[in-house]
Formats: C-alpha cells, sequence, structure tokens
C-alpha cells in the first residue's frame, strides 16, 4: 500500500504544514513516510510543492508524473500546474482561491482564471472545488485554508489510511496551542463544505 | 528508541548529538540551514558547543581547532560554501585530526537555491578526503554517527555530502532516548606535527595518499554499500539515486543486479570489481558529476574487463540538474531495450500565469532598491548595482531591476572595485545585507579603502539572516542558541575600515532615505551607506493601509513601480490585501496624490 499526495500553492499558504500533518499522522498509523518540500530562496509568493509519500516500501521522497493518487491543491493556477503529476483515476481537492502574481499586476502575464477553473472542472471531472480561503475566513483566519482542505481531504472515502479524527489529532499535535481552537474549527468547516459539494454533485 | 518524522537536516543534527559531538559551527545557506538549526537548539540543554560562524572558512577552523584538542566537531555548510572553506580543509587533510571530525557539505542538484551545481564529492577527491553520500534522511542520520568513527580511526576529517532530497526531506527516523554523552577527550598535546610547515607537509603527504587505500578498503565492508546480484545485467547507484532505481525497477518488474554507493570517495574498488564479475553491462546511475563512474571505468581497467559500462557517458544520464523517477525511468528504459509506456493526453491546459519567488510585503529591500534607483535619477548619475547573495538578489527581478552583476557572498563589493578601475566615468553601487558584510563585505571594503577607490556600497541591515531562515550574526546580539551575544556594532566596524563617508536611514522613510543616498553617491571615495529596517517576516502587528479611490489619480506608483505583493490591481483600481500587507508604510509615504491612508492596527 503507497499513497502518493501532492500538495501545490504560493508560498506563505501553509504548504509544509499540512504536508508536515499528514506525515504524523501516518507515522501514529505505523506507515513509513517521506516527504520534500521547497525550502530557500525566499519562497513566499513563489510556486512551492510539497510531496507525500506514506505506506510501505518507501523509497525516494519524489514522486514521479502521472504518479499521484491525490492533488491537494491550495490555489487554482497552482492546482493546474501540479496536475502533469497526478494519476489518470487520481483525486483532486482544492481550492479556487486565486492568489494573482504581481507578473499580473504589471502586466507581464495573464490569469484566466475562468477557464483554468472550467479546465480542471473537465480534466478532472469528480474534482472537489471550494474556496477554501474564505471558508477559513469563517472559520476565523484566512491562513487556515491549509486545515480546511485537510478537512475535505479527509472526507473522501477509502482514500487516506487513516480517517479523519487521526487527522484531526495529527493536526492538533502539530500546530501551536494558541492557534488550535482557529484550526479545529476550519477543519470541521473543510469537512461540511467538502460534504456540502459533494452532495450538491449528486 | 522513539519514532519521529524528521527532516534529513534535522536527523543528521541528532545522528551528531548520539555521537557525542562536543562543538558545532556553521554558517547557513540552503539546503544545510537546519543542520545547525538543530544543534543549536539541542546545545542548551545538552550542554555542547554550537554556533553560526561569520562564514564558513571561519566555522571550519573553529571545528578543526577543537577536532585537534580530540573533541568530536561537526561544521555545516553548502556546497558553495565550501569553496569559501577550501583554504583550511585542503591542508586540514595533511594535518589530520584527532577527535573525529564531520564536515557536511549539502549539493543542490537543480539548483533550486544556489549559483552553482559543483559536485562535493570532487571537493572530497581534490582534498583526499573520504565523502559519505546519503540516501535517505535515516541514512543520513547514520553516516553522521559511522562518519565520527571513521574520522577518529583514519585521522582525518570525513565528509558528508546530503543533496537537497535528503536535507529537506522527511521521513520516520529512530532517535535514542539516552542521554547525551560527549566525548571529552579535549586536550590538545603540543606537537610539530600539528604544524603545517613544508617539511610537516612533505612528511605528512605520502601517509595521507596511503589513507585513500585504507578507505578504500574499509569501505568494501561498509553497510552502506549493498549488493544485491540478480542477472547479467547491472546497475551502479550512488546515493540518492539508488532510491529512484528502485522505484524505477519496481514499477517496470525488471530484474538486474544492483550495487548501492554510499561511499563514493575513494570507490571500495574490491567490492566494485566484485560486481563487475558478475555482469556483462552496467548503468552507472549518479547525480551530478561522473564521479563513481569515471572510478568504476578506471577499476575495470586495472582489472582488464572489458564489460559495456555506461551513465554520463553514453548519454543515458543527465549530467546537469536533478534526477528523478521519470529521468532515471528514461535511462533504464533505453539501457534494458525497453520501449516507452504509452500515456494518454490530456488537453493542453490554458496560460499558467507566471509565478517566483518575491520580496515580501514589506520588505525593507524593496524600499532600498527604490530609494536608491530613485536617488541616481534624481542625482543624474551613470550607475551599476553591484548584487551579492541574499533575499535582495530578487532586486534583480522587475519592476524594481536593480541588480546588475551577482556573483558569490562578499563580491558585489569587490566586484564595483574592480569595475570601478575599468569604467571611472560611471559611479559604481555594491549592495549586500548584514550578515553577508560579516560574512565577506568586510575584506572587500578594506580593500576599496586602502586603494582609496571611488564606489557607494550600501549595507541592507534587516537585523537577521533572512533568506536562509532567519538565523543570528554577530549584529544580531544573539548567539546561536538564542541566548544574548555582543553586538558588533556595523558603523563602528564601517568607520574602523577607514571609511570616511557613513550614512545611516530607514529606507522606508523616503526623506531620509534620499537624503543618505545623494550624500553617499555624490562622495568621491569609498562612502557606505546602512539602510536599517527589520526584516518583515519577524515583525508582528503594525498599522495597516488602503487606497481611497476618490483621491487616487492612478499614477501607478504603487502597484507598477514597487511590486509589492499585497497592492494589486482590483476592476482596474490599486487595492491593499490586509492579509497580506505588513504595515511598512512606505506606499502611504511614496503616493504623491495621498490616497493611501491608515485604517488601523493588525493584531
Amino acid at each position: 500500500m503507497k499513497i502518493d499526495i501532492i500538495i501545490a500553492g504560493v508560498g506563505g499558504q501553509g504548504n509544509l504544514l499540512a504536508s508536515r500533518v499528514l506525515a504524523r499522522a501516518a507515522l501514529t498509523a505505523g506507515l513509513e513516510v517521506r516527504t520534500s518540500e521547497s525550502i530557500g530562496m525566499a519562497q513566499r509568493e513563489g510556486p512551492v510543492t510539497s510531496h507525500v509519500r506514506l505506506g510501505r516500501g518507501l523509497s525516494g521522497a519524489i514522486i514521479p508524473d502521472r504518479a499521484a493518487d491525490i492533488l491537494l491543491g491550495l490555489e487554482l493556477a497552482e492546482t493546474v500546474r501540479s496536475l502533469p503529476k497526478l494519476k489518470d483515476e487520481g483525486r483532486v481537492v482544492a481550492s479556487t482561491v486565486v492568489i494573482r502574481p504581481i507578473t499580473v499586476t504589471l502586466g507581464r502575464s495573464r490569469y484566466p482564471a475562468e477557464e483554468l477553473l472550467a479546465y480542471l472542472r473537465e480534466v478532472v471531472p469528480g474534482a472537489l472545488l471550494f474556496d477554501a480561503a474564505e471558508t477559513a475566513r469563517r472559520a476565523g483566519n484566512v491562513k487556515a485554508a491549509n486545515t480546511v482542505l485537510l478537512g475535505a481531504l479527509s472526507t473522501l472515502d477509502g482514500v487516506l489510511p487513516f480517517d479523519h479524527e487521526d487527522l484531526l489529532a495529527a493536526l492538533v499535535a502539530t500546530i501551536p496551542a494558541k492557534l488550535l481552537e482557529v484550526n479545529r474549527h476550519a477543519f470541521a468547516l473543510g469537512r461540511e463544505e467538502a460534504l456540502r459539494v459533494l452532495e450538491h454533485r449528486i | 528508541m522513539a519514532l519521529q518524522v524528521l527532516m534529513g537536516n534535522e536527523a543528521m543534527a541528532y545522528g551528531a548529538v548520539e555521537a557525542g559531538v562536543q562543538v558545532a559551527a556553521g554558517y547557513p545557506g540552503t539546503p544545510s540551514s537546519e543542520i545547525l538549526a538543530t544543534l543549536a537548539r539541542l546545545s542548551r540543554n545538552m550542554g555542547f558547543y554550537a554556533e553560526w560562524s561569520v562564514n564558513e572558512k571561519v566555522a571550519l577552523e573553529v571545528a578543526a581547532g577543537a577536532a585537534l584538542a580530540g573533541a568530536r566537531s561537526v561544521v555545516t555548510m553548502k556546497q558553495v560554501g565550501l569553496n569559501v572553506a577550501a583554504d583550511p580543509l585542503m591542508s586540514l587533510a595533511y594535518l589530520g585530526v584527532k577527535g573525529g571530525m564531520v564536515v557536511v557539505s549539502a549539493d543542490d542538484p537543480g539548483p533550486h537555491s544556489s549559483q552553482n551545481e559543483q559536485d562535493t564529492r570532487l571537493f572530497g577527491r581534490f582534498a583526499k578526503l573520504p565523502v559519505l553520500d546519503p540516501a535517505t534522511p535515516a541514512e543520513a542520520k547514520a553516516m553522521m554517527r559511522e562518519a565520527f568513527e571513521l574520522s577518529e580511526r583514519t585521522g582525518l576529517p570525513v565528509i558528508l555530502r546530503p543533496t537537497t532530497r535528503v536535507c529537506h526531506a522527511c521521513q520516520e527516523v529512530e532517535v535514542a532516548e539516552a542521554p547525551y554523552a560527549p566525548v571529552r577527550t579535549a586536550y590538545f598535546e603540543k606537537s610539530l606535527d600539528w604544524v603545517i610547515l613544508p617539511r610537516t607537509a612533505a612528511k605528512k603527504h605520502p601517509l595521507l595518499n596511503a589513507k585513500q587505500e585504507t578507505l578504500a578498503r574499509l569501505f568494501a565492508e561498509s553497510p552502506f554499500n549493498r549488493m544485491e546480484i540478480a542477472g547479467r545485467v547491472g546497475v551502479i547507484a550512488g546515493g540518492l539515486s539508488d532510491n529512484y532505481v528502485r522505484e524505477v525497477l519496481e514499477a517496470l518488474g525488471a530484474e538486474v543486479s544492483l550495487l548501492k554507493i554510499g561511499t563514493p570517495y575513494p570507490l571500495p574498488e574490491k567490492l566494485v570489481v566484485e560486481f563487475l564479475r558478475q555482469v556483462d553491462r552496467v548503468l552507472v546511475v549518479e547525480e551530478q558529476e561522473p564521479v563513481i563512474e569515471e572510478q568504476v571505468v578506471a577499476a575495470a581497467y586495472r582489472q582488464g574487463l572489458t564489460l559495456e559500462i555506461v551513465g554520463k557517458r553514453g548519454g543515458f544520464v543527465p549530467r546537469e540538474g536533478e534526477l528523478n523517477v521519470d529521468r532515471v525511468a528514461a535511462a533504464l528504459r533505453r539501457f534494458l531495450g525497453l520501449e516507452a509506456f504509452p500515456v494518454a493526453e490530456r488537453p493542453t491546459p490554458p496560460e499558467l500565469p507566471l509565478r517566483g519567488p518575491v520580496l515580501c510585503a514589506g520588505c525593507p529591500h524593496r524600499a532600498s532598491f527604490y530609494m536608491l534607483r530613485q536617488a541616481v535619477r534624481e542625482l543624474g548619475v551613470d550607475a551599476v548595482f553591484n548584487g551579492d547573495i541574499g533575499c535582495y538578489t530578487l532586486g534583480a527581478f522587475p519592476p524594481l531591476e536593480a541588480v546588475d552583476t551577482c556573483l558569490c557572498m562578499g563580491a558585489s563589493v569587490s566586484m564595483a572595485a574592480g569595475m570601478q578601475r575599468a569604467e571611472p566615468g560611471r559611479k559604481h553601487i555594491a549592495v549586500l545585507g548584514d550578515s553577508t558584510f560579516f560574512h565577506n563585505g568586510i575584506p572587500g571594503l578594506i580593500d576599496a579603502v586602502y586603494n582609496q577607490t571611488d564606489i557607494t556600497v550600501v549595507i541592507l541591515d534587516n537585523r537577521t539572516t533572512a533568506m536562509t531562515g532567519h538565523q543570528p550574526h554577530p549584529g544580531t546580539g544573539r548567539t546561536a542558541g538564542g541566548e544574548p551575544g555582543e553586538t558588533v556594532d556595523i558603523p563602528a566596524l564601517v568607520r574602523a575600515c577607514g571609511v570616511r563617508c557613513l550614512v545611516e536611514a530607514d529606507p522606508v522613510i523616503p526623506t531620509a532615505a534620499m537624503r543618505a543616498l545623494k550624500e553617499a553617491i555624490s562622495f568621491t571615495g569609498p562612502a557606505v551607506v546602512i539602510m536599517r529596517h527589520t526584516c518583515a517576516a519577524l515583525k508582528r502587528g503594525g498599522p495597516r493601509f488602503t487606497v481611497n479611490a476618490a483621491d487616487c489619480e492612478d499614477c501607478g506608483t504603487c502597484y507598477r513601480d514597487l511590486g509589492c505583493p499585497a497592492i494589486f490591481l482590483e476592476d482596474g483600481r490599486p487595492s491593499i490585501v490586509t492579509d497580506k500587507c505588513a504595515g511598512c508604510g512606505f506606499c502611504l509615504r511614496l503616493c504623491p496624490s495621498k490616497a493611501i491612508t491608515r485604517v488601523g492596527t493588525a493584531s
């Protein structure tokens, strides 16, 4: 059993924390863990991709192309940018939030948000998509969007090798005490939002 | 033993602690920084010594001093840092050590965060020092422990060379719960053997050469090398590449004989020859330079073996950039004569926005670069901006475009000085950070003063080493372990170098910054400007701002000229994202139509 997860986002969105929480949950479940994160070169506002591999008999930390079981996307364009990592039957849980880089403000590139969203829906028909930043804001802190998405991820049946309570326990053990309540709330709202989106789709 | 998810860098630090390290030193550099950061954190409770040194050469010499006294020591740096430390390293190989000493030099194939892709294993060969090359965080920890033993057994410093995907990968790792037991044999026994006089070097050189044979023999028995025979086709994988090879073989279901090499220099020739005798063809897979491959070819020739050996040679394995499963799969498929998998095409995605790292919202360097360009424009001088290594290298990108050169740490100052000799008619400006100034900026400044070179040096003092994770330096008044240290005063240091024109300003206060920059740039001879403002990532709270649409004349200064990621266009009008704004207030002070106002304070 091996589960490969790609977490795609923008520097400063809490990509690394999400990766560590998944790793901790896997360790508690008695699995081997490999993660690889982007660090350095002032990662703020740059694209950040974490690789998380859980299971047994693991080798390296880098997920090959077209091999990821799950793509957890913290930002719309970065989710699309990481799609080549996803296997054909892979699942996508992603925030539709748009973080426009300064190249767009400067007129040096375009951010065709609607086209990107339509593309994502076309290529991954079962993708679970919603604005996690907005959900996090409702939970009390826009920066908890990473936790919202972990909550959403935990609603998918038979995808993760541990249940949502174990994932929440790993989250609680990872984050500082003063941020605990906001994150518990964000995790719960993420689950709620995901279940609502899934229900609407059926 | 307790199982923990650790980053490779943390795992190596725990390995050193379990080995009883007594002195640790380093200079931050991605991907190596968290090794010393972890050691510094652990040092407080465990009572060993850890420091951030001003540069890698100093760090290596601190560790060498301790090792000569019999203590176990470790020094950490990145690959380009090893160049700075090359001078003491080369001679220390001759001098030798008494206590175990490990030199960790982290390589950055890719490169992800570096000026080059140089291969530390070649440095090991150059210095005639053994190199250990880990495949995983857990192995990196085991190698760290073993490296101390090996160092004491051979009397040589040992190089541990992890790469980015070991340093910044996490894995479950066993951490010993036993109390820290330092190897306290520290007593320096005086002898001329420790003085690298020409006759000492001449005497020790044959001993150093003889040790190469000893090391190759020891490595033939090392658990970090592993041979698995399964047929007449073979693969030799170096370090991290072993992971990729195993994963590809598993996916292909291919049976090949595999030799994993964790000790690339000196190559355990006996083991390699034993492997070569059992196969007809061999593919050597290793990242960066063909260090193992060339030694394998030489070993085969010496043994009269005529089998096919390919790798970088033959173009199977790329010589540039990082390896991964996909690149190794392509090499192995071609080597094994397999067809490529047909992969279902996906539609081409829409155009994706260009996104790269930028200076943070509220970063004082943005203000410094902006004011620097303004000052030069207002003075009407033709200027070259020599940049340096740090967050501020990002000032090269639009819209700031205020970094014209960048070579290595401290080079901004000396390159500006050299350029001034070639182009005396222009103004040559050097821009570097506070940590970089301590690292290697000071000698360049002394040179410029001594030779009375007409340059302006701008020190961007944000009170930290920001890019690598906010390590303290001599200007911060804090030591590696977080205790108060003595503060080395940058202005006093600049004056002591003999600089006669020294001005200081806060870069986010435009009037003061402009006055300071104009004064220094107009001065004939070496002048220094210190732009002091704390790193935005270290500040919490502060005021927040908004753009009043009624007053905004859409001049574009705030969104087009600054490139602040907190300011963007919303329906064609500039807008400030409160969640991102760091409250520096530079845009408010700069806005010509006074359209930016304060809207409260962040929590």
